[in-house]
């Protein structure tokens, strides 16, 4: 029989080992595995149809489409804040870098309903592009609270810290030398960049896409107060899932998240792959 | 690249030298270009909310803000909260530590199988988190009718916001402790066993002290996330006022009774432990970067 464990002086194995697994399974493996179940027992055919009736499906697509989109607008800016931060120096920097860790900080629901007291026709922002604002004037007011728009402004402060903090630690490790290699044959500054170290940050950048994405999915406190709930329009598909709750319908609730969690598991997979394959061909990703 | 790249030789009586732009960095235009488009993104972004937050709680004056933790549903909010972190954050301190113990200090198989299982949490939506209590527990769940028969209450009740805080704070504090204890190794407590002391004396001497700092750190966020969490505990809690309301929950229904200052004001507490959070994260990874995790080390 192969050996499990390797023979160690230290004393502890069993009974951590034993204590991680009972948790672990109690919080857990069990409460994950009844959702698996009662999945399950739904069957693939009423579970697509579930998926399918429209005002799931308007959810998932808006949940899914805004998500991916303030990823994107993340990683764009993610890139630029994590590239600032950790190769220039200017006053503040210390200050700006410990402020990226703010949406971890704020608790979902402060930062939801202060977003929504910005953004809303009277607020700060908002009245910028409310009716009788230069904005409207020029451009006919914009709504930003209670639309999808709301929606968007908040996945983009919750998803920030995830690009950011995937990116630093791989731009300190950069190696300089590569960019002065790339100058000494020639290279101006722009072609470094894009062709010499932004290929080298694309795994990170990848990482803290899929990673914003996927909280940006399954967020529920900082959108509900800026979303407006508007079925078919602004409900998020978290929301969806609490409504059927309280409606007792645990297979409609069961099968939104399903879907979730298909698409949680299908991230982490990526992850997973890219970090491998840049290790593989870097050698020393993280 | 032709002469430009080339450092024009300065000779004497002649004009100064001309700066030609660098190629191993970006032109000064650039630079405050970039510096601008980051800071005026986390400025507007980020530092915007935190600061609305409390200018919407002082909205009404000093007198207005305190007014608003005289309500009595507000003060059993924070009761409960306290209560909660206190059950759910010593559970996954003594979970964090027993599992770095486990991972760090043996080899066996199934290893990083394990550590992923350990971070799961981290990628459920919290939500779906609180969903799964109230499958196994509800009215309607698994061992709901069982419950029920046996007057046993867990969800729209203490018990079932504790095992949803426990959910999602759940990796905060083993994924701090494991990789630093990987990194130190087992010499340490070999030589501690050699010299005659118990596996306890061991782990409480030697191990403990090497990872208090990694120890603070995780219990901080553990417990930061533990008294701000909302998406979970709103599933399982049934907002039933003064009774299952955590403040995140309290601050939803402040608001949503247009109740605004004081929502805010409460909301306001919340943001002052998220801060000192932050400000004591920071402190520590500034002070002793070098004994917490690797990849706080920036």
């Amino acid at each position: 029989m192969p050996q499990f464990r390797t023979p160690s002086a230290i004393p502890g194995f069993g009974l951590t080992y034993g204590f991680v697994w009972l948790y672990l399974s109690i919080i857990i493996l069990i409460p994950l595995g009844a959702v698996v179940l009662w999945a399950a027992s739904l069957g693939p055919a009423k579970l697509v149809a579930i998926l399918t009736r429209p005002d799931t499906f308007s959810a998932l697509r808006l949940s899914f489409g805004l998500s991916l989109l303030a990823a994107g607008v993340n990683a764009v800016f993610g890139l630029i804040v994590a590239w600032v931060l950790t190769r220039y120096s200017f006053p503040g920097r210390r200050f700006f870098d410990a402020a990226v860790d703010l949406p971890f900080a704020l608790p979902t629901a402060v930062a939801g309903i202060a977003l929504t007291a910005i953004y809303a026709q009277n607020g700060w922002v908002g009245s910028l592009f409310a009716p009788g604002s230069l904005w409207a004037s020029v451009f006919g007011p914009l709504k930003i609270a209670y639309t999808p728009l709301g929606i968007f402004v908040a996945l983009v402060f919750i998803g920030l810290p995830f690009v950011v903090r995937t990116l630093q630690p791989v731009l300190v490790d950069l190696d300089k030398e590569l960019e002065e290699a790339s100058a000494t044959l020639g290279a101006r500054r722009p072609t470094t960049l894009f062709k010499v170290i932004l290929p080298t940050l694309a795994p990170a950048l990848l990482t803290g896409f899929a990673l914003a994405f996927a909280r940006a999915v399954g967020e529920y406190g900082s959108v509900i107060f800026i979303a407006g709930n508007i079925p078919g329009v602004s409900e998020i598909a978290p929301l969806l899932i609490i409504t059927r709750l309280e409606q007792f319908d645990y297979g409609g609730a069961t099968a939104i998240a399903t879907a979730m969690l298909a698409l949680s598991f299908v991230i982490l997979l990526l992850v997973n792959f890219t970090e491998a394959w840049s290790r593989k061909r870097l050698g020393h990703v993280r | 690249m032709s002469a430009d790249t080339l450092a024009v030789a300065p000779s004497a009586g002649t004009v100064a030298p001309v700066r030609l732009p660098s190629p191993v960095t970006e032109s000064p235009v650039a630079k405050a270009v970039l510096i601008a488009l980051a800071v005026g993104f986390l400025a507007f972004f980020l530092l915007l909310p935190l600061a609305a937050v409390f200018v919407e709680a002082f909205r009404k004056g000093v007198g207005a803000y305190l007014e608003s933790f005289e309500d009595p549903d507000t003060l059993s909010a924070v009761w409960l909260t306290v209560v909660v972190a206190l059950i759910a954050v010593p559970l996954n301190i003594v979970f964090g530590l027993a599992a770095s113990w486990a991972i760090a200090k043996f080899e066996f198989k199934g290893k990083s199988f394990l550590l992923s299982l350990i971070d799961l949490p981290f990628s459920v939506s919290p939500v779906v988190s609180g969903m799964c209590y109230v499958l196994l527990f509800g009215a309607n769940g698994v061992l709901g009718p069982w419950l029920a028969k046996h007057d046993l209450q867990i969800i729209f009740a203490l018990p079932g916001l504790v095992l949803a805080t426990i959910f999602v704070t759940f990796p905060f504090v083993a994924r701090e402790l494991i990789p630093l204890m990987q990194e130190q190794g087992t010499s340490e407590e070999e030589a501690a066993l050699s010299l005659g002391a118990g596996g306890f004396r061991t782990f409480w001497s030697v191990t403990l002290p090497n990872v208090r700092w990694a120890l603070l750190y995780g219990v901080l966020l553990c417990n930061a996330r533990a008294m701000g969490e909302f998406g979970a505990v709103s599933v399982v809690s049934g907002h039933l006022r003064g009774l299952t309301n955590t403040i995140p929950l309290q601050v939803e229904i402040l608001y949503n009774d247009y109740n605004f200052v004081a929502a805010f004001a409460v909301a306001s507490v919340l943001a002052g432990l998220g801060l000192v959070t932050l400000a004591i994260k920071t402190g520590l990874e500034w002070r002793y970067g070098d004994q917490i995790s690797a990849a706080h080390r920036h």
